[in-house]
């Protein structure tokens, strides 16, 4: 059974989809998706354990034996993603029932379900893969029921954001096919590990070199990466709240591990960022998110486009720890990627709750909600603090390990627009504190409680990002495991 | 078999709800005896030593020193314990002991962990007596004592961690004040023993407990504070200074501060800065003045307290501006009253003189003059606040025509038993002082010593007089005194509500330059605010970069 551990992850959530759709029954379909997604984190905690000392599991897809069948490799490189992934879905599905209840009209909500668990499917299906074109399928699987998600929103305005997104991420994924495509003309295999092996003899390669760039601008579309960020906000802000909660926290972060994948583990660092300027047009890239990124954010009305644009700003962050190509940086990247799932998931999931009671998230509504509604804003001081990076919560440490890599690798200037950035990002954050506790409302509003269920997920994602911050040994050690196996590949 | 008193008393503490009347009354008296009677049959040595999480505790460490505070506190959970027999409250008479074990504890520890553990415990478990009042402003000065209690265990606990960090090892011996981490063990210490400006607590909080609160409270937790000092930081010079100015400062306080509790409490710093120089001088008679002080101290301070907390019960105040004439109606306790009195002033064949000579002879070794000449000063002081104020405005003085009963027979044998021990220390101080933890060849029974301390108090009385014919004593009058507890009672919270005002205030002056900023950046943001592109310039944007890179890497 457990030898199966790496398809069955990817298989229950599958499964769970069409079943959603044929029970047709709003309670079975929201259980199917808590089942494949608690399913999942057992089995991606299962599998941690299991490579915890540096074992590879390798899993030939139907006994078809690599390189001509399908593998699934899990090592400590996607083990983080992989719990990340099924825990932010744990806690998705959780908050989900009572928030969707609200948005979506009753007859689409077992499709809705049946959308979650084929994005959950292509998430993990994505970081478990062993396999370029394999992980292209599940990147397609993961994409287009994003666009399904986010045309669900409560206002016509998603339906706009989620063509957007469609058109976008479409060019996206068939750049990645295309450089799929150009790399398996020049190696002639499809497997990872067998192309890791056959590239260096070619590293000279016109079309090799075409492949990575190809690869790369798609991937950077697919996580948002400045200039290439455009369709994020509006599907962020405009999908259902608890598809913002599942989206943020988990597609631009394993679009980066995919591309953090491709990178150490199929083209080498000694070509991507050896050979091509990947390093210095990543870092420029970066810069510029958490500069532009968070100066928009800090001009935003709607809490949750303020966030959205958060968001970009802190992919800028992620993106640097990465392109340095050391060990360190992969570390903070790492790092980030797991802080930021959790504390952008928090952030949407009080968002969620503020639209439900507030009919809407613009922060002129929310003025002197602090009051009426005083645990979903503390759990959005808490969460925000995170983001900022005040120590002592998750958000710190990563950026203390991220500053770290740089001053190590002497990138002066990146950890000043660090600095600046973390500034705009307590402008922000500070907007909607404000707002919520320190203005008053010009009428007051009478306002439920919030649903336990929802209330619960939040604090729950706030209490996580609170124990990472102060005790980050366990996430750090993930980090630096993922970094090791990466770094370590491409040494 | 090792049997920890301290362990002994909180067990013993447990089933003191569940009795009722005089089967509770005997076992409450019962409690003290069998736990002095287990710390006396313990060898001296480590004892009840085990491992923990990697840390070696030693939980039970006798040798003199421990031993002289530990049956020092014993006899106070006697004696408090007898003077809260006639009590139908259950809740302080369990507090008591447990309180009263968390000094014992401490004093029996071997190693930090166990110190900080009985530290927090003295802390926790003593507000109980403060609040036992019941009342709304009991509760209030509940919290602010307990700030100052749980602040001292947070710095323990710093300081600790810091101490083993930089290698001093887990074992309570010498500390010193040359490390970050003594130093903080120190400022907590200081809290506790109320060094001057963290003594604010003390005189706020004591008298606002109950009466038997009180006297439990003057007992153990500064006196364990000073426990800790003599063990960890003896011969630290600048405790000199501290304890000069703690032995000086409070008799101003003392002698015009209407409420005789707080009197008390205020002479009880005084009576801890001496405690405090005579650690700070260290050596063989330092520590030994320091412990032999201490163990009188909690003697004919806690018979203060009674006597005037037997005042409080009957009269239903102890102001010395409604007090006065009570000797008619309570001769006993009046007596008892004045030997604690005349204990404090330090007369010859009561505890003071026996002890309190042994820390002037300390600093005179030292020669150190001006010390030695400030804590003569507070001696004379102390007779005024404490050896004829107290007596005197609330037996004597004017007869304010209080026709009271006696005070309860328990209180009385409570009051006889401490009164009983101070004359049994100014008689035979030799059998204090073979107690001692180090020996010495000293004798308090000299003529110097006797004449001096006589011309002391004879000239103070003196003074007394004069002050009080001419009428230029500082009268009793209802007021209240400022001291160190208005920076926490009224500065802060001004300050606090001033700058909240002031911002705004500012807040409201610059809302029309808000409004300008505020159209100006909706106009010119307008296209950062929406900043949705169309999906055109999305794809632009890609085709862009991707021809950017090709063009950079390939060419």
């Amino acid at each position: 059974m457990t030898a199966h551990l790496p398809a069955l992850q990817v298989v229950i959530p599958l499964l769970a989809a069409p079943l959603c759709v044929l029970l047709r029954s709003r309670t079975i379909a929201w259980l199917l998706f808590l089942a494949a997604a608690v399913a999942a984190l057992v089995c991606a905690s299962v599998l941690a354990w299991q490579v915890a000392d540096g074992e590879v599991i390798h899993y030939a897809m139907g006994g078809w034996e690599p390189p001509a069948g399908i593998e699934y490799v899990i090592d400590r490189a996607n083990v983080p993603v992989l719990i990340l992934v099924a825990a932010i879905g744990v806690a998705a599905a959780v908050y989900c029932r009572a928030s969707i209840a609200a948005e979506i009209e009753a007859s689409r909500i077992p499709l809705f379900y049946a959308c979650l668990c084929l994005n959950l499917t292509g998430l993990l299906g994505i970081t478990a893969t062993g396999d370029a074109f394999n992980a292209f399928v599940f990147l397609e699987i993961t994409s287009l029921s994003s666009y399904a998600l986010v045309a669900m929103g409560r206002r016509r305005r998603a339906l706009l954001a989620a063509f957007q997104y469609l058109i976008v991420g479409t060019i996206g994924a068939t750049f990645v096919l295309i450089g799929i495509g150009l790399a398996y003309a020049v190696t002639g295999t499809l497997n990872m590990a067998d192309l890791a092996q056959r590239l260096p003899d070619i590293y000279g390669n016109r079309a090799l070199g075409a492949a990575v760039i190809f690869v790369f601008v798609g991937l950077a579309i697919k996580m948002a990466l400045f200039p290439l960020h455009g369709w994020l906000p509006g599907a962020y802000a405009e999908s259902p709240s608890a598809v913002s909660v599942f989206l943020s926290a988990t597609n631009t972060k394993v679009a980066i591990y995919l591309l953090l994948r491709f990178a150490f583990g199929v083209f080498g660092a000694a070509l991507v960022f050896g050979r091509m300027p990947i390093t210095e047009v990543g870092l420029v890239l970066a810069c510029l998110a958490m500069l532009v990124a968070s100066a928009v954010a800090c001009f935003q009305s709607d809490f949750k486009y303020l966030l959205a644009w958060s968001s970009i700003a802190q992919v800028g962050y992620i993106v640097a720890g990465f392109s340095l190509a050391t060990s360190d940086g992969v570390t903070a990247a790492y790092l980030h990627v797991i802080n930021h799932a959790v504390i952008k998931g928090a952030l949407f999931a009080a968002a969620g709750i503020v639209v439900l009671r507030l009919g809407a998230a613009r922060l002129s509504d929310m003025a002197g909600m602090g009051r009426t509604m005083p645990w979903t804003f503390a759990a959005i001081v808490l969460a925000g603090l995170g983001l900022v990076g005040v120590p002592p919560t998750a958000g710190f440490v990563s950026k203390w390990v991220l500053a770290e890599a740089l001053i190590a690798d002497g990138r002066w200037a990146v950890l000043a627009v660090l600095l600046v950035s973390s500034l705009l990002s307590l402008v922000y954050v500070g907007r909607v504190i404000e707002a919520g506790w320190f203005r008053r409302h010009s009428e007051s509003v009478a306002v439920e409680r919030p649903p336990l269920t929802m209330s619960a997920a939040m604090w729950a994602l706030v209490l996580v990002s609170l124990v990472f911050g102060l005790v980050p040994e366990w996430p750090l050690s993930l980090a630096e495991g993922a970094s090791s196996v990466l770094v370590g590949v491409a040494k | 078999m090792t049997i920890n008193p301290a362990l002994l008393l909180i067990a013993g503490a447990l089933p003191i709800p569940l009795l009722r009347g005089r089967l509770r009354a005997v076992w409450m008296m019962l409690l003290a005896p069998a736990a002095l009677a287990a710390l006396w049959t313990l060898p001296e040595g480590v004892h009840g030593s085990f491992e923990i999480l990697g840390l070696q505790l030693e939980t039970l460490r006798v040798d003199a020193l421990a031993r002289i505070f530990a049956t020092a506190f014993l006899a106070a959970a006697l004696i408090s314990m007898v003077y809260a027999l006639h009590l139908r409250d259950a809740l302080q008479q369990t507090v008591i002991p447990i309180y009263a074990s968390s000094a014992v504890g401490g004093a029996l520890a071997g190693d930090l962990i166990t110190l900080f553990v009985f530290w927090e415990l003295a802390g926790l478990s003593s507000v109980f007596l403060i609040w036992a009042q019941r009342t709304e402003r009991a509760y209030r000065a509940g919290m602010r004592y307990l700030v100052a209690q749980v602040a001292s265990g947070l710095l323990m606990l710093g300081g600790i961690v810091l101490h083993v960090n930089a290698g001093g090892g887990l074992e309570f011996g010498f500390i010193g004040a040359s490390s970050a981490g003594g130093l903080l063990i120190l400022l907590a210490v200081g809290i506790k023993c109320a060094f001057p400006i963290l003594h604010a607590w003390l005189t706020d909080t004591y008298p606002e407990a109950t009466i038997v609160g009180t006297v439990a409270l003057s007992a153990f937790t500064t006196k364990f504070a000073v426990y800790v000092l003599a063990r960890g930081f003896p011969g630290t010079g600048e405790l000199v200074w501290v304890g000069v100015v703690m032995a000086c400062f409070p008799i101003f306080y003392a002698v015009i501060e209407n409420d005789l509790r707080r009197v008390l409490a205020y002479s009880m710093i005084n009576q801890l800065g001496f405690m405090v120089a005579a650690v700070g001088v260290g050596g063989t008679l330092g520590v030994n003045g320091a412990a032999a002080h201490a163990f009188a101290d909690i003697l004919f301070k806690g018979l203060l307290f009674m006597s005037m907390g037997a005042v409080l019960l009957r009269t239903g105040t102890a102001k010395g501006s409604e007090l006065g004439g009570l000797y008619k109606s309570m001769p006993q306790t009046m007596v008892l009253c004045v030997i604690g009195a005349a204990s404090i002033s330090a007369f010859p064949l009561f505890s003071g003189f026996a002890t309190k000579s042994i820390i002037m002879e300390a600093v005179a070794e030292e020669h150190r003059t001006i010390v030695w000449l400030l804590l003569l000063f507070a001696s004379a002081g102390v007779f005024h606040h404490a050896g004829i104020k107290i007596p005197f405005f609330s037996f004597f003085a004017h007869d304010r025509g209080h026709r009271v009963a006696e005070a309860p027979l328990n209180m009385r044998v409570a009051m006889g038993l401490a009164a009983a021990g101070s004359i049994l220390i100014g008689v035979a101080p030799n059998l204090l002082y073979g107690l001692l933890p180090y020996e010495m060849d000293y004798s308090a029974y000299t003529t110097s010593h006797v004449i001096n301390q006589v011309q002391l108090l004879l000239l103070a009385s003196m003074a007394f007089t004069v002050l009080m014919r001419t009428g230029l004593y500082p009268p009793e009058l209802p007021s209240v005194n400022l001291d160190a507890d208005v920076i926490y009672r009224r500065l802060l919270p001004r300050l606090w509500r001033t700058s909240v005002t002031g911002l705004t205030r500012l807040r409201d002056a610059t809302a029309p330059l808000h409004a300008r900023a505020g159209r100006l950046t909706s106009s010119s943001t307008r296209p950062l605010q929406t900043a949705s592109w169309t999906t055109d310039v999305m794809v632009l944007w890609v085709a862009l970069l991707l021809a950017l890179f090709l063009l950079i890497s390939l060419l």
